[in-house]
Formats: structure tokens, C-alpha cells, sequence
């Protein structure tokens, strides 16, 4: 293995926020994270004041397995904006968890003709150095390399 | 539930299309935006036999925008002012049930007795405005440096997913592993859209395409390619919405609305919404039937929203034309949506070759077909119903108007 660093892409990271800084920044301990309900189990993403399920306010980060399924995906060709080398695979997946709650993301370390929708994932994150505080981007891999 | 066990009147029947009107349009005009609108705003007031004193409502989508760049030509006080309106209702916004929530608004405003005579636009200029950079350079952080990304846009401009073209494509690629649709299905709403173009004069693209040069396209993302999504161009678009009982002498027989769809049931999200098999306008087109009697099979034409093809599929199956999944083989080979099929289906080449109006170019051009007045592009049967719809994911919106 090299010992360089793979160049990390170009991307624009989010605004942080006390609301969703324990998602972004979760991937320095390698965690997958959601706000979720105390009182009712909810997972809500994105982050929300209340539970949307019981209104309650009694909410917590919790840490997920990072484990996931493959929802749909796309492989971009375009160049929008600066970024991944093209072209890349954006997906949406969703959490073994709770299949209600999903993200959208890309798919890395996979041949794109490999890509099949239900495929099992697990994420992984890539490290970005801003000022305004680092940034974990939850990516994700197939649980089991083809 | 049919309408006749609903408690409460279809209100949406005391209005009617009176009148539309259009700028030039083209891909890249370099005109002043505002006076591509009020081109196509002092037209539609014309057709319908009206003069601005006669208009006292106003409607647009989606209110003034300075990004991205193109998206909004004029916002409803800047028409106000321009025209010298006085209104006793106005609104103009981006959070409703799509392009053509904006004039099933101006409905529910000539039903209450808000106004008499509702002026509806939409204008854009995305072409010049992107010039020949293309879309990248109206891309929000697309320039890079210490942009953040806030609001919906957290959830995909970090993973470089700033497109809706990658948002849809997803959409496209679900379905065609639940239901075994293809490319080449697809290819029959571009191939349709580009031979109706042809017929059209203010159409952008109007060369026959070929399912050859169709799949053959430069992949944008996959399955999409770039035939599949729709022309960025310069032009605007009005109708007047009237109050039925105010329109019966005026110089258009009036198209009155015999129903409108503005529901959303799922989450307000183009990846968290319930089911991505379909869409908002799952809602929209069964509340839409809900409150008639008409059925599909009563639907003489649809104009349906192309922005990216599989927009119209989705749309073809959320109003019941087929069953949700059939839509590939509903469109397959391409007769039964061409103008003499038994589905005329976006007879102005759609936003695909005829160029993103962004909406109201379905209704601008069912309006028209159903009074005879589209040239040679006029389909010979005659449609005393038609469907039209427009958006996608979270934001859609359809009306059925009827012959009054």
C-alpha cells in the first residue's frame, strides 16, 4: 500500500450546526450517527426539534451500524461541479436499522457494474480539513467486496 | 370516494382558461427578461378578449429568484407594476404543488370571488444565463471555495449530487429493476417529443432524432442520457385564469377545469419520500379523479411534464393511463402517444425539443389544441378533455380541463 494518502475530491461540505454536528463529524470515531426519539424509537433525519412521530423532545444521537442497503443509484458522467473523478455513482440507501431512513450518498470501491439495487453496503468516511470544523462524508462500499 | 359523496362543491369547476399567450422563445435570445414576460403576458390578455384593466389578479411561479441564474425572468410585482394592475388577489411562490400549483392558486382565487380574471406566467432565461458554460455555471458552489451547503441541499451537494438530472435519474433507475422498463421505452418520450417539435416554429430542437442517435447520446447519468433531458432556453409563458361565469363572451370558448390534483401524502423529499417507485403525483392524480367522474379513459390528450423523460412516464402512471410500473410498455414503439394515437401526448415537441418553459408550456399548448388554434401540429381528433401536469418528486400538480 502507498503510503500516501489517496487525494481526497473537492466538495462542498455542509454548513455545520449544533443540530447536525454530531452526523458530519461522526466518521472521526468511525460512527454512522441519527438524532432518534427517547421515547418513541424514531430515528429522524434529517435532524428536527421534535420527534416527528410523538412530538416529543426527549431526542439523542445514537450511533447505527453503518450497515445499508442499496436503494437506487445513478453513475454521473457529468461534470456539474467540481468534484469526484467521473465518473462517479450517487445513491440513495438506506439504513439497516430503518429502511425509512435514507441518505444520499455515493458508492465507492465498487465497479459500477457491479452496482445492484438491495446490494448490502456499509459506510465509510472521508476527511475533510475546514476551519470552520472538520468533516467526516459518510461514503459507502459493499459489505462484501465483489 | 366519488365527488358526489364529498361534502364539499368542486369549486375549481367556476374557473376556466380563457386566454394564453407566449414570448418569442428561443435558446439563447439575450432579451431582457421582463420584457420577454410582459410579451407573453399582454399576449395572453389579448387572446382572451381582455385589457390589463380587466385583470385584478395575479399568479406566478416562483416569485423573483437571482439564483440560479435564469431560473425567474419576473416576479408578480414586477408584472404588477409594469401593467399597472390593480388586484384584489395575487401570489407568487415556490413552495406549491408545482409550476401549475401556481395557476390551480389562481383557480381557487376566481372560485372564492378573490378576482374575476387571474393573469398566470412563468419566465425563464436559463439559456442565456448559462451561456455557452452550460448548466455548471448556474450550479449553487459550482465555482468551488468556501461555499457551504445548508437546507435541502446538505443532503446531496456534499456527495456532488447537484442536479436533478442525477435526483430523477435514480427515480428512473428504481423502476427499471422493480418492472423491467428500458432505455429504449424511455426513448419513446424524446423520439415522440422531437417529431412533434418539428411542427412546432418556436421549438428548440426540431432535427429528426433517431432511437439510434436517442441511446447514443453522451451518458449524463445513466440511465439518462442527453436526449433525455430537457433544452434550457429564453421565453415566457401566460394564461389567464377566468371566473367561468365572467368568460362566456369573451373570444375564447372558455376551457373550464373540471378538477385539479395539488396533494402530497409522503414526505416533502426527493429521497425520503415513502415509495420511489412513484412520486407527489401519486397524490396528485388520485385526488385529481377523486373529484370528478371523468376517468382516464375520458382523457382525450395529455401534456405532461418532460423535464427529464422519465418525468412523463412517472406522471403517465400517477393518472392512471396504465398501472404504476407499466409505463415502458404503455409508450412502447411510440403510436399510441403520437398525435394520431389514442394518447396524444406533448404535440409541441414538450421541454425536451420544444425547450424548459418549465411547465406552463403544457398548458400553454393544451389550451391551444383544444381550441383548434395549433397550426400544423393540430391534432385532427377533437378533445373535449385533457389532462395536463406538471412537476415531479416533491413538487407536482395536474389539472384536468374540459370543453365547457
Amino acid at each position: 500500500m502507498s503510503s500516501e494518502a489517496e487525494a481526497v475530491p473537492f466538495r462542498i461540505l455542509p454548513r455545520l450546526t449544533d443540530a447536525n454536528r454530531e452526523f458530519w463529524q461522526g466518521g472521526e470515531v468511525n460512527e454512522l450517527r441519527f438524532w432518534r426519539c427517547q421515547d418513541c424509537a424514531q430515528y429522524i433525519h434529517p435532524p428536527l426539534p421534535i420527534c416527528p412521530s410523538c412530538h416529543g423532545k426527549n431526542l439523542r444521537v445514537e450511533p447505527v451500524s453503518g450497515r445499508a442497503t442499496l436503494t437506487t443509484f445513478s453513475v454521473n458522467h457529468q461534470a456539474w461541479m467540481p468534484g469526484p473523478e467521473l465518473p462517479y455513482c450517487v445513491a440513495i440507501i438506506e439504513i439497516m436499522e430503518d429502511p425509512r431512513v435514507r441518505l444520499t450518498t455515493n458508492i465507492v470501491n465498487c465497479d459500477h457494474d457491479a452496482l445492484v439495487i438491495g446490494m448490502p453496503l456499509r459506510a465509510i468516511f472521508e476527511h475533510h480539513v475546514d476551519p470552520e470544523g472538520d468533516v467526516w462524508i459518510p461514503l459507502f462500499e459493499p459489505e462484501v467486496k465483489p | 370516494m366519488t365527488h358526489s359523496q364529498t361534502a364539499n362543491e368542486i369549486i375549481e369547476r367556476r374557473a376556466c382558461i380563457s386566454g394564453v399567450g407566449q414570448s418569442d422563445v428561443g435558446r439563447r435570445l439575450f432579451r431582457d427578461p421582463l420584457e420577454l414576460t410582459l410579451d407573453a403576458c399582454l399576449a395572453a390578455i389579448d387572446h382572451a378578449g381582455l385589457t390589463t384593466s380587466d385583470i385584478d389578479g395575479l399568479a406566478t411561479y416562483p416569485g423573483p429568484m437571482s439564483t440560479p441564474a435564469g431560473f425567474s425572468g419576473a416576479g408578480a410585482y414586477d408584472v404588477m407594476d409594469a401593467l399597472r394592475l390593480n388586484c384584489g388577489w395575487y401570489s407568487g411562490g415556490l413552495e406549491t404543488s408545482g409550476q401549475l400549483g401556481s395557476v390551480i392558486n389562481a383557480c381557487l382565487a376566481v372560485a372564492s370571488g378573490l378576482a374575476n380574471h387571474v393573469l398566470c406566467f412563468r419566465s425563464v432565461w436559463e439559456g442565456s444565463a448559462q451561456g455557452g458554460q452550460g448548466r455548471s455555471s448556474v450550479m449553487p458552489g459550482g465555482s468551488g471555495g468556501s461555499f457551504k451547503a445548508s437546507g435541502f441541499m446538505e443532503w446531496t451537494l456534499p456527495f456532488s449530487a447537484p442536479s436533478a438530472a442525477i435526483w430523477i435519474a435514480q427515480f428512473a433507475q428504481r423502476h427499471f429493476h422493480l418492472y423491467g422498463t428500458t432505455k429504449e421505452q424511455m426513448g419513446w418520450i424524446a423520439i415522440n417529443a422531437r417529431r412533434n417539435a418539428a411542427l412546432n416554429p418556436k421549438a428548440i430542437y426540431t432535427e429528426p432524432m433517431s432511437m439510434d442517435d436517442y441511446l447514443n447520446a453522451r451518458v449524463i447519468s445513466t440511465p439518462f442520457g442527453l436526449f433525455d433531458c430537457d433544452a434550457p432556453c429564453d421565453g415566457a409563458t401566460a394564461m389567464i385564469v377566468s371566473r367561468l361565469d365572467r368568460a362566456h363572451d369573451l373570444r375564447n370558448p372558455p376551457l373550464r377545469v373540471e378538477a385539479v390534483g395539488s396533494a402530497i401524502h409522503g414526505r416533502p423529499s426527493w429521497d425520503q419520500f415513502d415509495d420511489l417507485s412513484t412520486m407527489a403525483n401519486r397524490d396528485a392524480g388520485a385526488q385529481m379523479w377523486s373529484r370528478t367522474d371523468l376517468k382516464p379513459s375520458d382523457v382525450q390528450m395529455l401534456q405532461a411534464y418532460d423535464g427529464f423523460t422519465f418525468l412523463t412516464m412517472s406522471w403517465i402512471e400517477a393518472l392512471g393511463f396504465c398501472k404504476v410500473g407499466e409505463s415502458g410498455p404503455f409508450i412502447d414503439g411510440g403510436t399510441r402517444i403520437a398525435r394520431d394515437g389514442e394518447l396524444p401526448l406533448n404535440t409541441h415537441g414538450g421541454q425536451l425539443s420544444g425547450g424548459r418553459l418549465h411547465g406552463y408550456g403544457f398548458l400553454h399548448e393544451a389550451a391551444t389544441q383544444m381550441w383548434g388554434q395549433a397550426g400544423a401540429r393540430q391534432i385532427a381528433r377533437n378533445v373535449e378533455v385533457g389532462a395536463v401536469a406538471a412537476g415531479g418528486g416533491n413538487t407536482c400538480g395536474c389539472l384536468l380541463l374540459v370543453k365547457d
